[in-house]
């Protein structure tokens, strides 16, 4: 069963129709690449399926369960995890308590429940290890490299056993080393058999993780493509237009 | 963003030392020994007393000012809801009713500001200023209005109790107690606020809801998307800010033993001067109840020490005006290092060979 399937979605604000009838799905431990120019639905999709606005059209089916989101906290429940294009961190806070942000860790009795902050740095240790990030703990979000921040944003996901992790542009602005670093990480989710959406603009970062890349065009879906059977030519003419998809 | 990874973490003493109330708290100490050194009624307990009496209402109010600060926004309003409180509690008082219904309607009417600051600014969306400097100009309105700008002072029976409240000291002198004459007996003003600040202290570092607070300061886009509910502690914030308006001004007014509309008119300023002075970022995602505290403790002493010193009372605006720069000069971080530790080490720099 495909952790996400989505079916005939169609989306529009106003007069502007930014989804036509998308269809895909993906599996666990599968890493899809989303491609598309500027407009064509990228980020629409991602917030469809993260539970920000419902589709007008179609459904949005997680681990064989139809699913109605109206707010991302939702989506979380049902284990989805999105790591936004700004990171969505707050930097005047640790990577732990960014990590732990909206679902501390607590203990004691009500009226004195007070954080476990012990156990959280623990566990974002823990995290941090299973991603093999340097990051620690206790440091401020502020001083930290891009792809520290990004091991913090992905080690949020890591919190809730997500099953399907959405990656919003998370290669845009930073350093080639950084960058190499960030696909590791992609690779880690795989393997411990979580799903990965990656929407990407950098052609050859979704050619070096996806397993499969899909190419919307103006609101449509134009190609779904094995990334064996296909080369970044080809995808860049879906892109463009230049080559006319299915 | 760099790829620069440091070393180390941080230790305790490390942060504690890069602070900028760690620096405000020595030149509180400093400024503290000087004066008592060179003049001998500034140590005595009575001045002490004082000194703690005149900036409780103060810290007290910085207290909930910081809390504001601390989401990014900011309250202009809390002298004038503190004169609304005072003429609503007295004229309750001056209609012979118990004192406890009088401060409770008081309060209620402070809280009430509190709530329409926090519904515009959370659930509104409009920028604190703007609500607050409104709130400012309609709650102490009100207050002249309710007054008929007549000063309140028939307080009725219960006139005993309420200066009681405000007047109360601990520890207490007299050949029956048990306090030496050197330790000060403190106002009812400064155990409130010692108390109010532990607790502030206790929520800041062990609540889930602190850690929202900050985050909210520290990126409110993003504490909004791992699911904070960011507008519901936004109005809070805004409320607790009213309520200790309101706990200033009912104690100032048991102190007083009476109610005029003019009472906190211009302490906004005061107030969001001493939570600056204690660290608070006006950007938001900083401040510590300790800060505030500090920072209305050293407004205060200067205030006090300027006026021993004999030195005109006009000049004390330059003086708080300054220091109010100059402390948040020194506590600026200029890569990771305060700006102090940081001039330090280019004046005296270290020989390497």
């Amino acid at each position: 069963m495909p952790v996400l399937e989505v079916r005939h979605v169609s989306k529009n604000f106003g007069a502007i129709q930014a989804l036509t009838d998308v269809s895909f799905q993906v599996e666990r431990g599968e890493v899809v690449g989303l491609m598309g120019d500027n407009g064509a639905g990228k980020s629409t999709i991602v917030k469809t399926v993260a539970g920000n606005f419902p589709p007008n059209d179609g459904e949005i089916v997680v681990d064989g369960e139809v699913c109605h989101f109206h707010k991302p906290v939702q989506a979380r429940a049902k284990g989805i995890e999105v790591v936004y294009q700004d990171l969505a961190l707050a930097d005047n806070l640790t990577a732990a308590q960014n990590v732990f942000l909206g679902r501390e860790m607590k203990k004691g009795f009500w009226p004195i429940r007070v954080l476990d902050k012990q156990a959280m740095v623990d566990r974002s240790a823990a995290l941090f290890k299973e991603l093999k990030s340097e990051t620690r703990p206790r440091d401020l979000v502020r001083k930290m490299s891009g792809g520290q921040r990004q091991a913090v944003a992905i080690a949020r996901t890591r919190l809730s056993n997500a099953k399907l992790v959405l990656m919003d542009e998370p290669t845009a602005a930073i350093s080639v080393r950084q960058v190499a670093e960030v696909l590791e990480l992609i690779r880690r989710l795989k393997a411990q058999g979580v799903g990965v959406m990656l929407i990407s603009h950098r052609m050859p970062d979704v050619f070096a993780v996806a397993d499969r890349i899909i190419v919307l065009r103006r609101g449509s879906k134009v190609a779904d493509k094995q990334t064996d059977n296909t080369s970044p030519e080809e995808i860049t003419g879906l892109i463009t237009g230049a080559i006319r998809g299915e | 963003m760099s790829d620069f990874v440091p070393t180390k973490e941080k230790t305790g003493l490390q942060r504690v030392v890069s602070s900028q109330p760690f620096w405000v708290t020595i030149a509180l100490i400093a400024l503290v020994m000087l004066m008592t050194a060179m003049e001998p009624s500034f140590g005595t307990s009575e001045n002490v007393a004082n000194v703690t009496r005149n900036f409780a209402p103060f810290g007290l109010m910085a207290l909930g000012m910081t809390v504001v600060i601390i989401t990014g926004g900011i309250d202009l309003s809390v002298g004038s809801i503190m004169g609304l409180v005072a003429i609503v509690a007295g004229l309750f008082l001056t209609w012979h009713y118990p004192w406890y219904v009088a401060f409770a309607v008081g309060l209620f009417s402070g809280l009430a500001c509190g709530a329409v600051n926090g519904f515009f600014v959370a659930y509104v969306g409009m920028p604190s200023f703007v609500v607050t400097l409104g709130m400012l100009s309609v709650a102490r309105s009100l207050a002249v209005v309710f007054s008929a700008n007549q000063m309140l002072y028939q307080f009725g029976p219960d006139a005993p109790i309420v200066k009681a409240i405000g007047q109360a000291r601990w520890p207490l002198h007299g050949p029956q107690d048990w306090a030496p004459h050197w330790i000060p007996g403190l106002s009812s003003q400064f155990w409130t606020m010692v108390v109010l600040a532990l607790i502030v202290g206790f929520v800041f570092n062990f609540t889930a809801w602190a850690r929202h607070l900050f985050a909210i300061g520290g990126n409110e886009e993003a504490a909004r998307l791992t699911g904070v509910p960011v507008d519901w502690i936004k109005f809070e914030a805004y409320v607790f800010s009213a309520f200790t308006a309101s706990l200033a001004s009912l104690l100032l007014l048991g102190y007083n033993g009476s109610a005029i509309n003019a009472m906190g008119q211009g302490y906004e300023l005061r107030v969001i001067a001493a939570t600056v002075i204690g660290g608070a970022s006006l950007m938001g995602g900083a401040g510590t109840a300790f800060g505030a505290i500090i920072g209305s403790a050293f407004l205060e002493v200067i205030r006090n020490a300027l006026l021993m010193a004999g030195i005109d009372s006009n000049w004390q605006g330059a003086f708080v005006g300054a220091f109010i720069v100059l402390a948040v000069l020194l506590g600026m971080q200029t890569g990771g290092r305060s700006l102090l530790a940081a001039s330090l080490a280019a004046l005296m720099p270290k020989r390497s060979r």
